[in-house]
């Protein structure tokens, strides 16, 4: 099987090698669980993360999955930084891998940002994508397929039948269009919930349903995801007030009591409490947001491990254990 | 070139004698922990966890230990899934570890079992029982328990095939 050399977009992976990311980090999880909490796996590689555009919980999520594998971290923030100054994405970039970069991680205001990095022969070793302006945040998906994947036991397998309703802002959102394509490709079948404004005009070549109104469908969805309003990329105005919004398209107490029993809510952060989600859905036994923070690190250290640890980029399946190794 | 070096019989006596050793070394089963080493480890680790039950008349507890995030050559071979490390709820403290293994080669496995056991707690002893030793240490590390001592060259390869795993029992040199 073979592994991509990068981690730009889950388009990058295969069904059978996203289970294999999933598997691995399922098995991290389980050494967590014990008393395993540092690993040598990574010890001596350096892990940058290049962060042009604010977050807390996926730079920091990368930077204790890195630290976890016993590599060095080296938190570069534009602000602050050179960049302030006019530095180019290539000359930092070059900067880094003089400075022994093992690997990047890479987050950007800019959709493509990290495949130029990644196809420039700037920095040798992988570029993982943490987000990249409206276009991909892979391990997003990856963890968010993960947190599924538990909850419905669906160990060593895909997302098969389960239904996925996205709801809110899609046209501003990388994590939906890294999990539109990452749980279609694992079986799950997606719903896009939203005021037209905000669907993008190329949903009609995605493998989606599409639907405007959420309360005839909250009761079909075995995940309900809904989306902050990504004001920062917004140059109009897409619906009227928030309070209209939330009216018709936020997920409160009334509506997540006509989800199925089992159905449960996923919401990739930051909340904005009040708008596209209530306090007491958010707060609810239903809501996995928490599961999901915890399972970021899981997820992030198999990518680590599996970009990182080992000579190329194809995964050896061979149980013949003595063969290679000894 | 393909010889066989011990069949299935062969497998079944040499795991029964390993069986009364550790027995006899521990006197008895009672502080005893089995821990196979993916993959084959653990079918050999059952399969002496049955025996010494078996001439006990006792349970005696057994899982496993995943060593490939602790090894030195990770860099040298493409990456490889993870296996499952199963440890019992009463962990490993103070236990006498016998560590399993298909097969003795370098050493490297075992050293990287030794430090994946220390990050779990500190065993009272650590053994180590191996169905074959073929030699080529390259580390001072040595078994306690050997079903079969088997000269061989560098170059070889030497399998190990366990059900259920594969069809049959048997151990052999190819090249």
């Amino acid at each position: 099987m073979k592994l991509p050399r990068h981690l730009l977009s889950v388009d990058d992976l295969t069904r059978e090698s996203a289970i294999a990311i999933l598997d691995t980090a399922a098995e991290l999880s389980k050494l967590s669980d014990g008393k395993m909490k540092k690993l040598p796996t990574l010890r001596g590689r350096a892990v940058v993360n290049l962060f042009y555009e604010d977050s807390t919980r996926t730079r920091i999520s990368f930077e204790t999955a890195a630290k976890r594998l016993s590599a060095d971290v080296i938190n570069f923030n534009a602000k602050g930084s050179s960049v302030s100054k006019g530095e180019s994405l290539k000359d930092t970039a070059l900067t880094l891998q003089a400075m022994g970069a093992d690997a990047v991680i890479i987050r950007h205001p800019s959709s493509g940002a990290p495949q130029r990095l990644a196809d420039s022969g700037w920095i040798k070793g992988p570029v993982i994508n943490a987000g990249d302006g409206t276009r991909q945040h892979p391990t997003q998906a990856l963890l968010d397929a993960f947190t599924i994947r538990n909850r419905f036991g669906r160990l060593g397998g895909g997302l098969d039948g389960l239904r996925l309703a996205i709801v809110g802002d899609i046209l501003h959102s990388r994590v939906a269009r890294s999990n539109i394509f990452l749980a279609s490709m694992l079986g799950a079948e997606v719903t896009l919930i939203a005021p037209p404004t905000l669907l993008p005009v190329e949903i009609d070549q995605w493998p989606v349903d599409v639907s405007y109104r959420i309360d005839s469908k909250i009761y079909e969805f075995d995940i309900v995801m809904p989306l902050r309003i990504q004001r920062e990329r917004m140059n109009q105005g897409y619906f009227p007030t928030e309070r209209e919004f939330s009216r018709h398209y936020g997920l409160n107490v009334d509506r997540v009591a006509k989800m199925k029993p089992d159905a449960v809510i996923l919401h990739p952060g930051p909340m904005n409490r009040g708008v596209e989600i209530d306090a007491g859905s958010a707060d609810s036994t239903r809501s996995l947001i928490v599961d999901q923070v915890a399972n970021g690190v899981f997820v992030r250290m198999a990518v680590l491990y599996l970009l990182m640890a080992g000579s190329d980029h194809s995964l050896d399946h061979d149980t013949e254990g003595e063969g290679a190794w000894r | 070139m393909t010889r066989i070096v011990l069949s299935r019989e062969d497998i079944s006596r040499a795991i029964r004698r390993i069986a009364h050793e550790i027995l006899e070394r521990n006197k008895g089963a009672e502080n005893l922990l089995l821990l196979g080493i993916p993959t084959r480890g653990v079918t050999l680790a059952e399969r002496l966890q049955r025996d010494i039950s078996e001439i006990e008349g006792r349970p005696v507890e057994m899982g496993s230990i995943d060593i490939t995030l602790h090894r030195d050559d990770l860099r040298l071979r493409p990456p490889r899934p993870l296996s499952p490390t199963k440890i019992p709820v009463s962990g490993i403290e103070g236990k006498d570890v016998v560590l399993v293994d298909d097969v003795f080669f370098s050493g490297r496995t075992i050293r990287a079992a030794l430090d994946a056991l220390g990050e779990l707690g500190r065993p009272s002893t650590v053994q180590l029982a191996v169905l074959v030793d073929r030699g080529h240490r390259e580390l001072p590390i040595r078994a306690d328990y050997v079903g079969k001592n088997l000269p061989t060259a560098r170059s070889e390869s030497v399998r190990v095939r366990l059900s259920p795993l594969e069809e049959i029992d048997e151990v052999v040199i190819e090249g």
